[in-house]
Order: C-alpha cells, then sequence, then structure tokens
C-alpha cells in the first residue's frame, strides 16, 4: 500500500516537471510565433532601408533605418566604454586583490547589487546628472547611461570565467618575471577570452535591448545621428510608440520591427555559443 | 663568452610605464564601480529631499491620494501595484523553474538538458519590449477571456498580465541559477538516499531540496529584483490606472512605469520631480534590502547544513 503511494507520488511529480519544461520552451516558441505572424507581412525591404517620412507616424512610406542605425551605434558605444572599464576591473580583482578576500567579496556583493537596480533607476538618475550639467539628450549621453548599467554585467561576467583559472598560472608566470599587471593584461585575458567574447555580447545584447534606460537619455529623432551631441533614436523605443498608434499600420510597423529585435538578439546568441567554442580550443588546458 | 645584457631587457622603463598605467586604471575603474551605487542612492536621496522635508517618509508610502496638482504625492498605488505584479510573477515563476530544473538536472537526458540551453539563453537575452509586445498580442486577451470566465468583465490590461509576461521573464534566470545549483550537489547523496529504498522523488525532496535551499534562495531574490524594477514590458501590459489595486484582474500602476511615463514632462514641477526620484529610491532600497537579506539568509543556511 505504501510503496504504491510512493509510485504515484513518483509518477505525478515526473509528469508535473515534464509538464514545467514543456510550458517554458512553449513559451519561447509561442513568442516567436505570434510575434513572426503578426509581423512578417508588414516586413519589408523598404522598412529597414530608410528614414521615417513625412507621415510615416500616420502609416505613410518610410522605415525605420534611424533607429537600427541609433540603436547599433548606441550599443556598440556602451559596450566599448563599459568593456575598457569593466574587464580592468575584473582582472584586478582575480590578480591583484586576489588574496584579499574581503575586499573581493565585497565588490561581488556590490556587483549583485548593481546588477539588481532596475535600469529605469539608471535612466533618471542619469537624466538628473544631465539636467544638472547641462547635457542634451543625445547619443553620447545615452551611451553613458547604458555603459553604466552594462559594467557590472560585464564584470560578472567575466569575474565567473576568471574566478576558474587555476592558480598555478598565474604563479607560473610571476615566477618567470612578468608583473601583476601582465600576468592579468597578457595571461589572463588570453586565457579568458571565449568567456569575453561571451560578456561582450550578453551585454551588447542588454544594451540594445534595453528601452527605460535610453527613454530620457539618448532622446528620438526620425534621422540617423551624426555625432555624439545629436539625439538618437532606438529601436525598443521606437517599437514602443509606434505600438502606441491606434492606427492599424503602424502598430503593424511595431510588430515588423519587433521581429528585426528579435533577429539582432538571436544572431548574438547564435554568435556569441559559435565564439566561445571556437576560442576555447586556444587556451590553455590543466 | 659574451655577457648578456639581462638588466635592461628583463625591466626596461618602457615595461615599467605600461604596467604602472595599466595598473592605475584597473584602480581607477575598481574604485568608480566601487563608489557607484553610493553615488546613485546619495544623489536620488538629495533629488528627493524637498519632499521629504514636507512629509514624513511614512505618510508618503502609504497614503493613498496621488494628486499632483494638488501637492499630494502618496505612492501607495504605485508600491502596492509593484507588490502585486512581482509577489504574482515570482510566484509563478519560482515553482515552474524549481520544479524544471529538476526535471533537466535528475530525469532528463542529457543531450535534452544541452537542448535546453539555447532556450534558456534567447528566453534571458529577449529584449522586454518584445516581451511586452508579445503580452499586448497574446498575454491580455488571455488573461481577458480567463476573467470572462470568472463572470469579470475586463479589458485585460491588469496585474494578472503584467504577472504573468514577468514570470516568462524572469524564469530563464532563475532556472539557470537553479539547474547550476542541482548540477553541484553530489552524486553520492543521491546515491545514499537511493541505496536506502527511498524513491527518486523522495530523495529529491528530503535530500535534494534541503542541499540546495541557498541556491534557491539567490535565485529567488535574482528574480525578484528583476521583476522589481522591469519596466517597459510591465508597463505596456499593466493598464497604468492610479488605483490600489484590489484583485489580480484589475489594472494596476507599478513604480518604474510610474517614473517612465512622467518623467522628462515633469522637470518643471520641482516636487514632481521629487516624487518620482522619490520612486526611484524606493526601488532602489527594495533591491538593496533584498540583496542584504538573501545573503543573510544564505550565510544562515549555511551554518545549519
Amino acid at each position: 500500500m505504501k510503496l504504491n503511494f510512493r509510485k504515484t507520488e513518483e509518477y505525478f511529480f515526473r509528469l508535473v516537471m515534464l509538464a514545467c519544461t514543456v510550458v517554458i520552451v512553449a513559451a519561447l516558441l509561442v513568442i516567436i510565433f505570434s510575434i513572426l505572424k503578426r509581423g512578417l507581412p508588414s516586413l519589408s525591404w523598404e522598412m529597414i532601408s530608410q528614414k521615417p517620412k513625412g507621415g510615416f507616424y500616420f502609416g505613410k512610406e518610410g522605415g525605420i533605418l534611424n533607429a537600427i542605425m541609433g540603436s547599433l551605434y548606441l550599443a556598440i558605444g556602451a559596450t566599448v566604454i563599459a568593456m575598457f572599464v569593466g574587464v580592468p576591473v575584473a582582472l584586478y580583482m582575480n590578480v591583484h586583490i586576489l588574496k584579499r578576500k574581503y575586499m573581493v567579496n565585497t565588490m561581488r556583493f556590490l556587483l549583485d547589487l548593481l546588477c539588481g537596480i532596475p535600469s529605469i533607476v539608471y535612466g533618471a538618475f542619469a537624466f538628473t546628472i544631465m539636467v544638472m550639467i547641462g547635457l542634451r539628450t543625445s547619443l553620447l549621453a545615452g551611451m553613458l547611461t547604458v555603459a553604466v548599467f552594462i559594467i557590472p554585467i560585464i564584470i560578472r561576467a567575466m569575474d565567473e570565467v576568471l574566478r576558474t583559472i587555476p592558480r598555478g598560472l598565474m604563479e607560473a608566470s610571476l615566477s618567470v618575471g612578468a608583473t601583476k599587471g601582465e600576468v592579468a593584461y597578457k595571461i589572463f585575458i588570453r586565457q579568458s577570452f571565449p568567456g569575453l567574447v561571451t560578456a561582450l555580447l550578453l551585454s551588447f545584447g542588454r544594451a540594445i535591448g534595453d528601452a527605460a534606460a535610453v527613454l530620457f537619455t539618448a532622446g528620438f529623432t526620425d534621422n540617423i545621428p551624426s555625432s555624439l551631441t545629436q539625439p538618437a533614436a532606438t529601436l525598443p523605443l521606437s517599437i514602443f510608440f509606434q505600438l502606441g498608434s491606434p492606427m492599424e499600420e503602424v502598430k503593424n510597423r511595431a510588430y515588423a520591427a519587433a521581429i528585426i529585435l528579435t533577429l539582432i538578439v538571436l544572431l548574438l546568441s547564435v554568435a556569441s555559443r559559435y565564439f566561445s567554442r571556437r576560442y576555447k580550443k586556444h587556451s590553455i588546458k590543466f | 663568452m659574451k655577457e648578456r645584457p639581462i638588466g635592461p631587457k628583463i625591466f626596461s622603463l618602457n615595461r615599467y610605464l605600461k604596467d604602472r598605467v595599466g595598473e592605475t586604471w584597473m584602480i581607477i575603474a575598481f574604485v568608480m564601480v566601487l563608489l557607484l551605487p553610493f553615488i546613485v542612492g546619495a544623489g536620488l536621496y538629495l533629488k528627493s529631499r524637498i519632499l521629504l522635508q514636507e512629509h514624513s517618509i511614512w505618510t508618503l508610502l502609504v497614503s493613498g491620494n496621488w494628486n499632483p496638482q494638488k501637492g499630494e504625492f502618496g505612492l501607495a498605488p504605485f508600491i502596492v501595484s509593484s507588490l502585486w505584479v512581482t509577489a504574482l510573477a515570482v510566484l509563478i515563476a519560482v515553482p515552474v523553474s524549481l520544479l524544471s530544473a529538476i526535471h533537466l538536472t535528475q530525469y532528463a537526458r542529457k543531450w535534452f538538458l544541452n537542448a535546453m540551453h539555447p532556450v534558456i539563453d534567447i528566453l534571458a537575452g529577449l529584449p522586454s519590449v518584445i516581451y511586452g509586445v508579445w503580452g499586448v498580442l497574446v498575454v491580455v486577451p488571455f488573461v481577458k477571456r480567463l476573467a470572462e470566465w470568472f463572470d469579470i468583465s475586463v479589458s485585460g490590461y491588469s496585474i494578472l498580465a503584467g504577472a504573468i509576461v514577468l514570470a516568462i521573464m524572469i524564469i530563464p534566470f532563475i532556472l539557470n541559477i537553479l539547474i547550476e545549483v542541482f548540477r553541484t550537489i553530489p552524486e553520492e547523496l543521491t546515491e545514499a538516499s537511493l541505496s536506502l529504498g527511498a524513491t527518486h522523488w523522495q530523495t529529491i525532496k528530503r535530500v535534494l531540496l534541503r542541499k540546495a535551499v541557498t541556491g534557491i534562495i539567490s535565485a529567488v531574490v535574482l528574480g525578484v529584483s528583476r521583476a522589481f524594477g522591469e519596466t517597459i514590458a510591465v508597463l505596456m501590459v499593466v493598464g497604468n490606472v492610479v488605483h490600489i489595486p484590489k484583485g489580480a484582474f484589475q489594472p494596476g500602476y507599478p513604480l518604474p512605469a510610474l517614473i517612465a511615463n512622467n518623467y522628462g514632462e515633469m522637470l518643471s514641477i520641482p516636487r514632481y520631480e521629487a516624487a518620482l526620484m522619490l520612486s526611484a529610491l524606493v526601488l532602489f532600497s527594495v533591491v538593496l534590502l533584498f540583496n542584504f537579506a538573501s545573503r543573510i539568509a544564505i550565510v544562515q543556511f549555511e551554518k545549519r547544513v
């Protein structure tokens, strides 16, 4: 009798667990399918090759090239800035102050906190600073804001990879006369290269997809920004604004723009898998 | 034999300079990142100070009167909405990801787990605006129909819609941590339990879950802090009506949506701006609080196990 109950329980939970996994996979498929279904009919070459023309927001011709280019500029700039700040910090934590456990742990805690701060808070905070120093909404302001919000993500991702590098590698390098700086910038960075690429692509994806941080800082425009001080349109905001329109054509365009954004993100995901596999060959095995 | 010039080769000035510059930049960057949370916190506090001087923080947080024209800035409707949406989302997301993580690590074949990784990555990588679009297309009509089933007539733009969208958004993050947690539990524990005659599910219930508590806590905290601050996706489906919501089918107006909808235009009114900054400060403090709480909880549990 007892055994029977246990067996039923086992089967029951197995079924529930399987159902949960299926739900997760199904959710992804439904998201992609529903957006494709609504967006594909309005997706055209015109949409991705032209800037909005007069009356674009009333369903007339034009495209969202401004948003695509704006998003790319913004995300690339932010990722580069974040890389130059974030990677040295991750290296510093894992090479220079490796033995000061207290400092490293405090930093990891603060990084967790920073990763948890919503991007809207960064956006609102950056906006007050912009007002204070008299900076207008611009590509530069957007880049800096997004950079600040992806720096913790890059550091955390790099830190995870750097932590797995055996101590022996550092000790060997130090014993043949390398300085700690050289260990960090020459040895550790090479050993963690696949991780670096993944971290950069991950944060690039976050940068291109985030709407809340650029809402007040990058502004919105129908032109492609030609300098850092001009405002820049971004894809997520473009989707958001078009979806708010009461007109059916404009709404459909928002779905088509959503397809473009999804494709960019999917491409990034595939690329990060490919690169991390490809560069793994070059690191030293232990 | 000619003597090799060891000195300058090994330690040239160039190398020394490079090393100094590289290390100085490291320290500068490290200190900048270290100070960032304090600067953000202090900045938000300074900006919301005008309001805090006039009213006590407690009245601002629990008062339900949101009337910017009359100078009443009760944040309660927004805080309650945020709590509703977050709590519901976590209630949906945690059991699903927990069961799925157990299934993937304990029962599923290796290839299936490997096939799940891209799925999780893509779900985690999809921008929030995409989730918002999906929410408007699928979840809102679904909630509307669900409500009709209960004989309630609503638009579908509701707390529940926001919670469902959020749940799907945070599942990949929670699932990712949980898979890692279950994977690192030593296999001997499972084997010992099974050899004593326990069924697989009993082993999971009595052994694995107990061992995984700390991991589960940190996964939940991550989910909560992500859900609490999510802006665009929630904003698009939650309805944005200023009132204290009393049920899952009612519309709400969470804190991030309040900031996103009103910032920028409201700069001309200093008190309004202060109120929005105060809500940003509330978001910040909640994330801070949760991080501390999870740290303490993890330390406590690690002592016990």
